[in-house]
């Protein structure tokens, strides 16, 4: 029984763990992306490719140009000249030029803001989702999607998925998803790295607070501490 | 004026305050593991403060902005994103520690007499954290704080004769919105943390006046010395504020390892579903509030509407917390300590904690036949706990407990 008890504080933190598998566990079958957030090749060639292919009809309207040509490594000028095509500033949030009305007409619905598409519904949908479209002739772009039935979204990159090669072409979705999952949290760039810091200082505390407690719990051993006042 | 005193003393009492709740304050020498997490959680209330008071400086708490300036927060503003992941690895990291400080209470007998009034004063302070951090969960305005706040607070409707009335009043409208997430803002930065630091300093109070009970249950008070100084009690400081500090070392590693490296921690901490702006004309498929407040939500749904009412759920939930006010009253053992108590104590906190562990689980998962008659048998399980306990805790053969603490 003594046991049972002493097994519980591992039970709870057993249970922080499961609970992860679970998560991980639940929703229909997705591909494994299997994005690198440090590979800043992936990186730009996702930033072109969304510029080029999405970046018309979808807003990512919490991203500002100038912070994804320094967190990439692209300078303003070729920010300007690679990534902005309608006139922006530098500093301008990242939004489509598309109007709702005319969103509405031409697709039935307004193409939903992308900033945090890979937080709210993760790398491997997005990765599963771009790659997802087949032949539909009863949609009204002749596409539908294997896990999102009846998208009002036409394939816009069926072009690259002809020409190219299918890994080819599995690594620039890829490289979209990655970025795009930079976008939904550009900080954790630096996260992971300032992580191995914050713990390697913590664990050097470790070590000096307890030979710390060690020093003066001899004292309680002992029987001491009364003596030393 | 007293000469011998220093300049401050003759003024404040600053060496009294000190002697009595530090230097001087004799706390058994025998604390084990679970007496880490009333420290912890001090610390955890003070960065919920210092992180808070950093949010509050770039949040619009405005149903128009809300959302859009918590992302503000998390890229435009320098290192936004650290303080905003550690107040919200914070409030679940409090509730861990808090559920881990009440259940060092129960394997201990810290609720019995003398320490009822500290008890009653923790479970006050439990029941304005559950209150603070879900009118916290409000203000990102993301799809789970608009539809878990209309869920919830959707139960006071419930209430007969005054519920739509209350309901409105509550809400200052009809429905969840600007009005709601302007005040829960105002109770959450205001009302409830002020409530949260006096609660807290009553029920630090309330344990230097009687003493802190330990693992084995006990009373060092009744074995003095000479100078009446207890024979098995060490001065606080510096004894347990140093090991203290290893304590909350070991802590921080944990947080830390959550904040840098799982702050979502997969939808547990942040949900998925928050990622996305409140849109009161789409209800998410599935709503679900926090972990730490699930049981409840468990207790809620396991109690069938009666006469077309949710009624008595909502009455079911808040009596599954309003019960554990009367433990110390129910239990009936003359020992503190699980280390001395019977058998049936041991297995009914047994299948306590695995009914509570059961119900969280539950209240983060869809309800299914089989969830459902889950959910009934593990919350007659909980409040057989309590309504059980003069039972179990008068039968059954108790060890003898020594006069003295024991040694390890």
């Amino acid at each position: 029984m003594k046991k049972l008890f002493k097994t519980i504080p591992s039970v709870l933190a057993g249970l922080v763990v499961s609970f992860n598998v679970l998560a991980a566990g639940t929703g229909a079958a997705l591909d494994h992306a299997n994005t690198d957030i440090n590979d800043q090749k992936s990186l730009k060639n996702g930033a072109n490719l969304f510029m080029n292919y999405c970046s018309g009809c979808h807003s990512i309207s919490f991203m500002r140009y100038n912070r994804i040509g320094k967190d990439l490594g692209i300078s303003d000028a070729d920010v300007e000249k690679n990534l902005m095509f309608n006139g922006e500033k530098i500093g301008d949030k990242v939004t489509s030029s598309m109007s709702d009305a005319g969103a509405v007409k031409w697709f039935g619905t307004t193409p939903p803001d992308l900033s945090l598409v890979s937080r709210s519904k993760g790398v491997d949908w997005i990765y599963t989702y771009l790659r997802g479209f087949y032949k539909d002739d009863s949609r009204p772009f002749g596409v539908n999607n294997k896990i999102l039935v009846n998208a009002s979204m036409p394939d816009v990159l069926w072009e690259l998925k002809q020409n190219k090669s299918t890994e080819d072409f599995d690594q620039d979705v890829r490289d979209i998803t990655n970025f795009l999952d930079y976008v939904g949290e550009p900080a954790k760039l630096i996260r992971v790295d300032l992580g191995y810091k914050v713990m390697g200082f913590l664990f050097i505390l470790f070590i000096l607070s307890y030979l710390l407690k060690k020093e003066y719990w001899k004292d309680v051993k002992y029987g001491k501490w009364r003596a030393k006042n | 004026m007293d000469n011998n005193k220093s300049w401050i003393d003759q003024r404040f009492p600053l060496t009294k305050v000190w002697n009595e709740h530090l230097a001087e304050y004799y706390t058994p020498r025998n604390f084990n593991f679970w007496y880490f997490f009333g420290s912890l959680a001090m610390l955890v209330l003070v960065m919920q403060i210092v992180t808070g008071i950093f949010l509050t400086m770039h949040f619009k708490p405005d149903a128009a902005n809300a959302f859009a300036s918590v992302e503000y927060i998390m890229r435009d503003v320098d290192w936004g994103w650290l303080i905003r992941y550690l107040h919200s690895t914070g409030a679940s990291a409090f509730f861990i520690v808090i559920y881990l400080h009440m259940y060092r209470g129960l394997l201990y007998g810290s609720y019995k007499a003398p320490r009822e009034l500290i008890w009653i004063l923790g479970m006050v302070l439990y029941i304005a954290l559950m209150a603070e951090a879900f009118m916290g969960y409000v203000l990102p305005w993301g799809q789970m704080s608009y539809w878990g706040a209309q869920v919830i607070i959707s139960l006071f409707g419930s209430v007969p004769v005054i519920g739509p009335d209350l309901l409105v009043w509550i809400l200052g409208d009809y429905a969840v919105g600007d009005p709601a997430l302007n005040r829960f803002f105002s109770l959450h930065v205001i009302a409830l943390p002020l409530i949260l630091v006096v609660l807290v300093f009553l029920h630090i109070v309330a344990l230097h006046t009687v003493g802190s009970n330990n693992p084995d249950g006990v009373e060092i008070k009744k074995n003095k010395d000479k100078d009446g100084i207890p024979k098995d009690g060490i001065p606080f400081h510096p004894y347990y504020s140093v090991k203290d500090i290893v304590g909350v070392v070991v802590f921080l590693m944990i947080f830390s390892a959550v904040v840098f490296f799982a702050p979502a921690m997969n939808g547990y901490f942040l949900e998925h579903a928050n990622f996305v702006e409140a849109n009161p004309l789409k209800t998410p498929d599935h709503i679900a509030p926090l972990w730490y407040l699930t049981p409840f939500y468990s207790v809620l749904r396991a109690i069938p509407p009666m006469f077309g009412s949710q009624f008595p759920g909502v009455v079911g939930m808040f009596a599954a917390l309003l019960i554990l006010l009367a433990l110390p009253w129910l239990d009936r053992s003359k020992v503190k300590s699980i280390r001395y108590r019977s058998w049936p104590y041991k297995a009914a906190l047994a299948i306590f904690v695995i009914s509570f562990i059961v119900l969280g689980w539950l209240g983060m998962q869809p309800v299914t036949e089989l969830n459902a008659l889950l959910a009934r048998i593990f919350t007659v399980a909980y409040f057989g706990f309590f309504i059980l306990m003069p039972w179990f805790t008068s039968i059954g053969k108790t060890k003898e407990v020594p006069a003295r603490v024991t040694e390890k």
